[in-house]
């Protein structure tokens, strides 16, 4: 079934995987996260009760969520690393990690900044904010480990038993809002009945998230074409497109 | 097969009381840190029974990471560890023996002294009895996840406070539920869902996070 995965096993095919992959998406999230952020900030209509300062909302809700996924997708990354044996998918889960780390702190910066208003607290220790900062201490618990290690093969397996052992804090982070009484408002969109908010308030939000995982994507396959430049350095191919690099920029 | 579990087992205890000053060290620690909150906080009857809870629990953490380095350490630095795992024997008996005996070493005594830091700080019957019982299910918990932590970190020269940050994300639900069976109790109410979630944690832990430190282990001993 999985089959098809299995050339991308290899540096090389990873790498110019990514270089098909990456004008795409950027185009993708440019897109979206300029239109999603202008329609969000300045035409959507504003709140009954918070009037302007919900827009925040637009960066906040994407980071937020994004922050869970990104942390999944490292940790599917850590599992295919492990099972399989793959080095490339070592070297993607530490590409993802400081991005997913940045998320994370946007995510929690833009609410330390709406709740000011709105709760008038910078912070609260609320199970959901809480569980958050956990994941910010996860993806840092996963970088630091890695740095930890000179040997970046064993540093990949450390990190990636690290991540995956940290998965335990994704449905906790989750089911937060339902599982304590908090302060943070419950689910608005990842619900299975009718969203909780209006439509025109809704599709720049959509707009946003779509935009900011392609950006996310974005980022992490670049961080994945410069960490396998550098653990490839010695590889021919690599030296090959140094060159040829090399040959073009003397033009 | 049991051999090997008793065998390690009983070494791994002999080891540990052949060096008593050592083992002391987390409990006295203990004391001084449930010393030191009433002091800090002023010894207002209402505020310790309150504050209670959550100091002993956060002082047995402490207390848990300072005793960590037990675990694994002194058997890697000497290559006890390595011919070990080179023996042929199952390791996942052999690791369970560790944490096994590391848990009996750490946190019976914390165990034992829980009544007397619930008088310390003004618990009453049913919320010492709770927190006992929370601390009774959740400190092996603490010694499975210390077990991976440090079999992860068992190679890494500058360790230091890598550990405790690998244990982050079990504590914090642990902590979360531990509390919280305590404030139930305080109010009356029925506590046995926040045990409940513990000892299911526990048992999950139990099952998997020997495994896990006998991977972190394979991958150390590099």
């Amino acid at each position: 079934m999985f089959m098809w995965l299995h050339q991308y096993a290899k540096t090389e095919a990873a790498y110019s995987l990514c270089n098909r992959l990456i004008p795409w998406f950027a185009a993708i999230s440019m897109g979206c996260l300029v239109t999603g952020t202008v329609w969000g900030l300045l035409f959507a209509p504003s709140d009954y009760q918070q009037g302007d300062a919900f827009r925040i909302i637009y960066i906040h809700v994407p980071a937020a969520m994004l922050s869970m996924s990104t942390y999944i997708a490292m940790a599917v990354a850590a599992l295919v690393g492990l099972v399989w044996q793959w080095r490339t998918a070592f070297m993607a889960m530490i590409a993802i990690a400081p991005v997913g780390a940045a998320v994370t702190f946007i995510a929690l910066f833009t609410g330390a900044a709406w709740g000011k208003p709105m709760w008038g607290a910078w912070w609260v220790w609320d199970a959901r904010l809480t569980s958050e900062l956990i994941l910010l201490f996860l993806y840092c618990g996963v970088i630091a480990l890695y740095c930890a290690f000179d040997d970046k093969q064993q540093a990949g397996k450390a990190a990636g038993v690290m991540a995956l052992v940290g998965v335990v804090n994704v449905p906790v982070i989750h089911f937060s809002v339902q599982w304590w009484n908090t302060l943070h408002q419950g689910a608005t969109i990842t619900r299975l009945d009718k969203p909780a908010i209006a439509t025109q308030m809704l599709w720049p939000l959509l707009i946003n998230i779509v935009g900011m995982a392609a950006f996310i994507f974005t980022i992490s396959c670049v961080r994945l074409k410069n960490e396998i430049i550098r653990r490839e350095q010695r590889r021919p191919w690599v030296q090959q497109l140094v060159h040829s690099n090399e040959a073009k920029n003397e033009l | 097969m049991t051999t090997l579990f008793y065998g390690v087992f009983k070494r791994d205890l002999a080891l540990a009381f052949r060096q008593k000053a050592e083992l002391a060290q987390p409990l006295l620690f203990l004391l001084i840190v449930i010393t030191l909150f009433p002091i800090a906080v002023g010894p207002g009857p209402d505020i310790l029974q309150r504050i209670g809870p959550g100091v002993i629990w956060v002082a047995a953490i402490l207390a848990s990471l300072l005793g960590m380095d037990r675990l694994f350490k002194e058997d890697f630095n000497d290559g006890s560890l390595e011919q070990m795992m080179l023996s042929g024997h199952p390791l996942y008996q052999l690791v369970l023996a560790k944490i096994t005996a590391h848990w009996l070493v750490c946190f019976i005594p914390v165990l034992l002294l829980t009544p007397l830091f619930s008088i310390l700080l003004n618990q009453t019957l049913t919320m010492a009895v709770a927190l006992f019982l929370s601390l009774l299910l959740g400190t092996p918990l603490l010694s499975l996840m210390a077990a991976i932590a440090m079999g992860l970190t068992v190679g890494v020269p500058k360790g230091g406070l890598l550990p405790s940050l690998l244990m982050l994300p079990v504590l914090i639900p642990l902590l979360i539920f531990a509390t919280s069976a305590v404030e139930s109790a305080a109010m009356g109410l029925s506590y046995t869902p926040q045990l409940a979630v513990i000892g299911a944690m526990f048992l999950v832990a139990l099952a998997l996070a020997p495994l896990a430190t006998v991977y972190a282990l394979k991958v150390s001993q590099h």
